[in-house]
């Protein structure tokens, strides 16, 4: 795995706090989603989001990447406001949602030389090496509606290993992975973290990664 | 905290590739709208009349209506399916401003579906018994106002790509917009037949045009967010 070595983030400071929570408090169609929700990502965190279906989980996610502004309360990265550094901010970001990113007429490589190159610079051999360790060797030319749910979902997750963002946030990144696919995705957000990375996740799987903390919602 | 950042311009053109590969292999998304545009501009001769001194009376308008509906039917594939696979995300946390990274895919659209129409215009204006002198006015005229109708398309595709059924939604939002392209690129192509110079008309639309390049993809933009939200 040469190429897809981790980046390491700044050792100096690992214990930084990245992202900030204080006080969140969101609300969808008169039903509280969540309130007075306070919490932080130090760097070289896994952060485990749980909660029953329907406890913003993901409503929370897309806060935190932005997508969704209809929130009160705060959150800071690195103890700035996001609007005031937003260039730092999302070249910094990883975002993986339900809906994965891949276009279903392109290959995976076209899907990544897209998707990758709107964070930064990269070259055919990173997609290949990242295309490898997801294990979708002898795919890579392959139209993406020939993949199934899962394969397509490992083309979104070979963004994890290009990419050089310190802040992952993913949600639901296992729900069509097979138990080898969680194995590998466990040791990737693993490598994260040692990296002196951060990985916000939900999911209803027990991660067993050492550098875990959990958060519940609902 | 990266040596190889990307410039907004690799973002730029990675967008405006990876559309043009997707508009490619998605071949129905050009060849429908174009289809459908030589379609109901030969019909006009069947339904009114085959005799050239009516059609030379109709045949700027009878093309420029044509030109409309068919940019119309080719808006929908704009943003639609990047919001279902989940593309327009990653565009929206790009790093880049999203000005750029959406005009790109408004160029792309234009190279797929106002250009073709564009360049075939002289063919069916022969149809329609136009005379010569008057293509020049036409393809010009078609050249500035095409992308306007891409540009101002793209803000009402932006707002409704989130609705679950849009029908005529779209319509109602893009046709008020683009009938003063509709107006000034008739009358330019009026006024050769009338022996005038159509410069003033070709002036307006190209200040149009540039209104619409430098305005148009931060209202996309702007609804797009909220479209996502």
């Amino acid at each position: 795995m040469s190429s897809a070595a981790p980046t390491t983030f700044s050792n100096s400071d690992t214990d930084k706090i990245m992202l900030a929570a204080r006080e969140l408090f969101c609300a969808r169609d008169d039903r509280v989603l969540f309130k007075n929700l306070n919490f932080d990502l130090p760097q070289g965190q896994v952060l485990q989001v749980q909660g029953s279906n329907g406890s913003g989980k993901t409503t929370l996610m897309r806060i935190l990447c932005g997508l969704n502004d209809s929130y009160e309360g705060s959150i800071k990265w690195y103890g700035q406001e996001i609007e005031d550094q937003a260039a730092s901010f999302f070249s910094s970001l990883l975002y993986i949602g339900h809906r994965v990113g891949v276009s279903k007429v392109l290959t995976p490589v076209e899907n990544l030389r897209w998707s990758c190159s709107l964070k930064q610079a990269v070259s055919d051999e990173q997609i290949m090496a990242a295309l490898k360790e997801v294990g979708l060797r002898g795919f890579e030319e392959s139209p993406c509606y020939t993949l199934s749910a899962g394969q397509q979902q490992r083309v979104s997750l070979a963004r994890l290993i290009i990419s050089p963002a310190s802040l992952w946030v993913l949600d639901e990144p296992f729900t069509t992975l097979d138990s080898k696919g969680v194995a590998m995705l466990e040791k990737i957000m693993q490598r994260q973290a040692q990296a002196g990375g951060a990985v916000m996740v939900t999911t209803h799987h027990s991660l067993s990664i050492p550098q875990l903390a959990l958060l519940s919602l609902g | 905290m990266t040596e190889k950042q990307t410039t907004t311009s690799a973002a730029f053109l990675a967008t405006l590739k990876r559309d043009l590969l997707i508009a490619f292999k998605k071949k129905n998304d050009i060849v429908n709208p174009f289809m459908f545009f030589i379609i109901v501009v030969s019909l006009f001769p069947i339904g009114i009349s085959p005799e050239s001194d009516r059609l030379t009376e109709i045949a700027a308008g009878v093309i420029w209506i044509s030109v409309l509906l068919a940019s119309m039917l080719s808006m929908d594939n704009l943003y639609r399916s990047d919001f279902e696979d989940g593309s327009l995300e990653q565009l929206l946390l790009s790093p880049h401003p999203l000005f750029f990274l959406v005009l790109a895919k408004n160029i792309s659209h234009w190279l797929v579906s106002g250009l073709p129409v564009v360049l075939v215009s002289p063919i069916l204006a022969y149809m329609l018994a136009l005379p010569t002198e008057a293509y020049g006015t036409l393809v010009l005229s078609l050249l500035l106002g095409t992308p306007i109708m891409s540009l101002v398309g793209s803000i009402a595709v932006a707002l409704t790509v989130g609705l679950g059924s849009r029908g005529l939604i779209l319509a109602v939002i893009t046709l008020p917009m683009s009938v003063p392209v509709l107006i000034f690129g008739t009358l330019a192509v009026q006024s050769t037949l009338n022996s005038q110079s159509p410069v003033g008309y070709l002036s307006l639309m190209l200040v149009m045009l540039s209104v619409s390049v430098s305005l148009a993809p931060l209202a996309s933009a702007a609804a797009l967010k909220i479209s996502v939200n």
